[in-house]
């Protein structure tokens, strides 16, 4: 096998076998930072012998073998230390691994990962490490936080999960569509930070955050093939992530959705979502709010010309969105959508009465700033255009706002 | 495993009859699942005495070791297998007296 071979090998193993492997060692060993450095540890001697000795038949079992040897010669030095260690982390399960059970594993160590009485952005760089696999610079690179702070972050998430006992284990079938919807927010978080980067120094589209978004959405899928909202965040972020080539121009510059080159689209992946939105309007259940987000963006994607598009069913889409979640971030979406079915003095009646509640949101000021350059209020128009690019911390965006606001008459 | 639930509240009056009402229902449910180790009522934080023992003569000073907005008006101890248990009694534990709570584990 030629090194480039192997090298492919143990970047495959590296995306399926990863989030198993330290899965199965926290169950072994009750303890995620003994999984975690195990699992890295046993990583970095495939990289060692894989070019000398060749890749395994099953590098997964390969993979979950060494790593189990090297959390059980960790705890043997850690004994020798200290007896007292002994008592506590000598209660590891060693039972060999049923396969129907390893599937649970991983989605335990989401649930974990994702627990509620850990800070938001701790749940975020906790599941990018145990279930993604990335290591501490990269996620630290992801969010713009320096090495150390995102190295602690991680640390004291695992040292509260440890003190304070949150388990390892599914939820009840009580707390579970609160917890699904949990985990689904901090995936759509990683997606919208890759989707609409943030800060001056990075990508405007950092696909690295959105595919991964998007592979570990596709894992829950996976685990949870009849969840609704599962299925609705998944397509959500295909639809998204299928404009992503038209999305900003050769000269770094935003393209809104009506200026989008369509032909542009991946195909495949409109396809792939306009598949599970169908999925899920045949089972006739009521959608929630991935699933209306989905279905929006699938009529979106139906339309080969922006004219093309069914507003109507757009506009009775976010009224049912609006039903779920009645912030005025949806409110403002709809009055977009409105704007195209009802006219712009519609809109902007409906715009003008949500100031107060998004006076620091850039999108606010940008769709008002575009529906007063519409009616030809110039004026008005670039005073909002000024709020926008104040606010926006995306260079794409602002590149465009800069443009639109510079060609006011 | 045993978590300390601290009940948070920023006046110094005690419950109502109707919270008391609740919170005696409420341990009454603690002690009979099991989960009942402790629990009590604070007096204002203007009846604390600081006490500093560690001098040759023992210092009292008059009054909280810290003023805060908000304070601790009572606790639970509650015995519970894992965090997601605790949580669970927790927040019937603030429902029934009507104030926030905080969870920490002992070590």
């Amino acid at each position: 096998m030629s090194p480039v071979d192997v090298g492919e090998a143990i970047t495959r193993a590296h995306r399926e076998e990863w989030a198993r492997v330290v899965a199965t060692l926290t169950r072994q060993f009750g303890d995620l930072d003994i999984a975690e450095e195990a699992a890295a540890e046993a990583f970095a001697t495939a990289v060692e012998r894989w070019p000398a000795d060749g890749v395994p038949p099953n590098p997964g079992g390969w993979l979950a073998t060494t790593a189990r040897r090297k959390a059980l010669d960790r705890i043997r030095r850690e004994n020798k230390r200290d007896d007292k260690h002994k008592q506590a982390q000598m209660m590891y399960d060693d039972s060999p691994d049923s396969l129907g059970a390893v599937d649970d594993e991983r989605l335990r160590l989401i649930f974990t990962c994702c627990h509620p009485a850990l800070a938001p952005e701790a749940r975020v760089a906790l599941t990018l490490r145990m279930v993604g696999g990335l290591t501490v610079p990269e996620i630290a690179r992801a969010f713009l936080v320096q090495e150390a702070a995102m190295g602690q972050r991680i640390t004291r998430a695992k040292a509260k999960i440890k003190a304070a006992r949150i388990p390892y284990r599914m939820p009840s079938a009580d707390d579970l569509p609160g917890r699904v919807s949990g985990v689904l927010t901090v995936l759509y978080l990683v997606f919208n930070e890759g989707y609409l980067a943030s800060g001056p120094d990075t990508d405007p589209v950092r696909h690295d955050l959105t595919a991964e978004a998007v592979r570990l959405t596709r894992l829950l899928r996976e685990l949870m093939p009849s969840d609704g909202e599962v299925a609705g965040l998944l397509a959500l972020m295909l639809l998204t992530e299928a404009r992503r080539a038209a999305r900003v121009s050769a000269s770094g510059e935003l393209v809104t959705l009506d200026e989008q080159d369509r032909g542009a689209w991946d195909a495949a992946l409109v396809a792939e979502g306009h598949r599970l939105v169908r999925e899920r309007l045949a089972t006739g259940r009521a959608p929630g709010r991935y699933q209306i987000l989905a279905a929006i963006n699938a009529v979106h994607t139906s339309a080969r010309d922006m004219r093309d598009t069914d507003w109507s069913q757009i506009v009775a889409l976010y009224n049912q969105l609006v039903r779920l979640d009645p912030s005025p971030i949806v409110a403002l979406n709809r009055a977009v959508a409105i704007a195209e079915l009802d006219g712009l003095d519609v809109a902007l009646a409906i715009v003008d009465r949500l100031e107060d509640e998004l006076v620091d949101y850039h999108a606010y000021f940008a769709a008002r700033a575009d529906i007063l350059r519409r009616l030809g209020r110039s004026e008005e128009s670039r005073a909002a255009y000024d709020r926008a690019i104040a606010l926006a911390g995306n260079t794409a965006e602002t590149a465009y706002l800069a443009r639109r606001r510079d060609q006011l008459g | 495993m045993q978590y300390l639930v601290s009940v948070i509240y920023d006046t110094p009056n005690s419950a109502t009859s109707d919270e008391m009402t609740d919170i005696d229902a409420f341990n009454d449910g603690l002690q009979a699942d099991g989960h009942w180790v402790f629990a009590g009522g604070l007096g204002a934080p203007g009846t604390a005495t600081v006490v500093d023992g560690r001098g040759a003569e023992a210092m009292f000073t008059d009054g909280p070791f810290v003023e805060t907005k908000e304070w601790l008006s009572g606790f639970w101890i509650i015995e519970a297998p894992d965090l997601d248990v605790a949580l669970k009694l927790a927040a019937a534990g603030s429902k029934a007296c009507n104030r926030r709570v905080e969870v920490r584990p002992f070590l």
